[in-house]
């Protein structure tokens, strides 16, 4: 079976390859953005002497979740469209199990996201030095729980959404607004108290937090409850995920 | 020879919330045999189909498929079965040798794929995508992908819906291939000509209940045993027509005759009486009945209705 993961793995990524607007939309656009960004302002940035915002020190959290939240998207279109045009049911048909199929999808989307962000960091390098104080090793770790943790929302989301028209955009509405409160761009601390209470049972808000903390070199050990948080939810998504999806 | 049976099924019973899809079925495939489950759109063909390969799981009913029980032993069972399901699709992009190797990946002893692809006039789609290939192509692939493991059964659903009929003619000499390498054929159709070339024996579906289970001439005979012979002749009307033994009716337009009997040997009767008349015939041929009028008679409508 390990020999379907790996065939099905790399004839993904090749197909997602010879997707042009795949590739320009989730690798190209960020990266080159991120690039003319840095040329405009990275330079005056370094020159005034401001105090680091949003934009320099958190950047690399910033665009890590950002990327991860854009890959799980991704993934949710691709199951849904792979569901509606029959093709889950084909693979399905086959002696691959249900598992392989969609780890294989999970696969390629961890890949790109760690090409893209790779691409980010070598990219950016010139005009945002990186501030990285934990070591890179667990700061990747700590993205590839927080990522996997988001794919098992995405998983729900591709479950729960029929069709594959709107199974995308119901994926931002939902994801998109948890990063909002979820401690990115500003503190929760500055929120309502029952904002507060809401922001904290989110798994969002958890991800950020233990990116931050492992990027300012903290231990594993003082991120427990953000562990045990995206843990939880990654239980529970996958459980009720397998029970509501359907192949076709 | 047709041996033991490899598929086994009784009572299937399959519903989608209220709508029972599949109330009654019961039938047995033949080791060898082009067998065909026919019916009208809807009538519960796919969903027999899906269940007896594991993919669906019944409501009630036994199922056995060489020797095994479907939907307990799905992964056991797909390897010894190819699949061809109805409207499938494939990656867009994926390429033609990409999918048969990737198919070629998940079973112990795979065929050649790039023979495979030979046999099927696929060799020089090789390297296309498969959104390039034309519908008779996908099918051709899908084809190959439910033969790639050398399977004993090889399920076919709906092959040649779409396909205009040249390919669909392609598609039925390569289906009789099957059969020739001594493997069992289940297919479902709704062209009655199509289960009238190929299978060997059908069953007829309607309402999810099989209505009939024989060879499609074995089911003509016994159902529409009507015959009609249409000649034309020159000039003065041939005598005693009327007396032909089996005859019921003679109906004349200018100079052409159609006579409706019943009975094997009418149309011979009716040549041994051209003959004796002597008179010269212009033209003459047989109207049997088909699928098609048994399907009529036994539902009392069209299979396009």
């Amino acid at each position: 079976m390990l020999k379907g993961l790996l065939k099905l793995t790399w004839v993904e990524i090749k197909i997602f390859v010879r997707e042009p607007m795949g590739v320009i939309g989730t690798v190209g656009i960020p990266v080159v953005l991120f690039l003319v960004l840095g040329k405009t302002l990275g330079k005056k940035m370094a020159d005034s002497g401001a105090p680091p915002t949003v934009l320099s020190s958190g950047l690399a959290i910033f665009a890590s979740i950002f990327i991860a939240v854009g890959s799980v998207l991704s993934l949710v279109a691709i199951i849904s469209i792979y569901r509606e045009g029959g093709i889950l049911k084909r693979l399905r048909a086959t002696p691959l199990r249900p598992q392989i199929i969609l780890s294989a999808h999970v696969i390629v989307k961890l890949i790109f996201t760690a090409v893209t962000i790779g691409l980010f960091i070598l990219a950016g390098r010139r005009y945002f030095p990186l501030d990285l104080e934990g070591s890179a090793f667990s700061f990747g770790a700590a993205l590839l729980i927080t990522t996997i943790s988001i794919m098992a929302i995405g998983f729900v989301i591709a479950s729960a959404v029929p069709t594959a028209r709107f199974a995308q955009p119901i994926g931002s509405v939902i994801l998109y607004p948890m990063l909002v409160v979820s401690g990115l761009f500003f503190p929760i601390e500055l929120l309502p108290t029952a904002w507060q209470t809401a922001a904290n049972l989110l798994p969002l808000t958890h991800a950020v937090s233990l990116l931050k903390g492992i990027w300012s070199g903290g231990a594993w050990s003082d991120h427990l409850v953000e562990l045990g948080a995206l843990t939880l939810n990654f239980v529970i998504c996958i459980a009720l995920s397998a029970k509501i999806f359907r192949w076709e | 020879m047709l041996g033991r049976s490899v598929i086994e099924v009784a009572n299937l019973r399959k519903a989608y919330g209220s709508t029972v899809a599949v109330d009654d079925a019961s039938f047995e495939v033949r080791e060898g045999e082009i067998f065909g489950l026919i019916g009208p759109n809807g009538a519960g063909k796919t969903t027999t189909m899906e269940c007896v390969e594991g993919i669906r799981r019944p409501d009630g009913g036994r199922i056995t498929v060489l020797g095994l029980e479907p939907y307990k032993s799905p992964y056991e069972l797909q390897h010894r079965i190819g699949v061809q399901l109805q409207q499938a699709q494939l990656q867009k992009r994926i390429k033609v040798w990409e999918a048969v190797d990737l198919w070629s990946s998940l079973y112990p002893r795979p065929l050649d794929g790039d023979e495979l692809l030979e046999q099927l006039g696929l060799a020089d789609k090789r390297g296309a995508w498969f959104m390039t290939l034309s519908g008779g192509q996908k099918q051709r692939l899908f084809i190959a992908l439910a033969l790639i493991n050398d399977p004993e059964v090889v399920f076919l659903d709906e092959l040649t819906t779409g396909l205009d009929p040249q390919a669909r003619r392609k598609i039925w000499s390569l289906v009789t291939g099957i059969r020739d390498r001594g493997k069992t054929v289940f297919l479902t159709t709704h062209l009655m000509e199509e289960a009238e070339r190929l299978c060997d024996r059908v069953a007829i579906i309607e309402h999810g209940r099989v209505i009939e289970i024989d060879a499609p001439t074995a089911l003509v005979e016994q159902h529409c045993p009507e015959r009609s012979v249409v000649f034309t002749a020159d000039a003065s009307p041939p005598a005693g027509l009327d007396s032909i033994e089996g005859i019921e009716s003679v109906s004349v337009e200018g100079f052409t005759y159609r006579l409706e009997g019943r009975g094997e040997d009418f149309v011979t009767r009716v040549i041994h009486h051209l003959s004796a008349s002597d008179i010269h015939v212009r033209d003459l041929r047989t109207v049997l009945p088909t699928l098609e009028d048994v399907f009529l008679k036994l539902t009392g409508h069209g299979i396009r209705d």
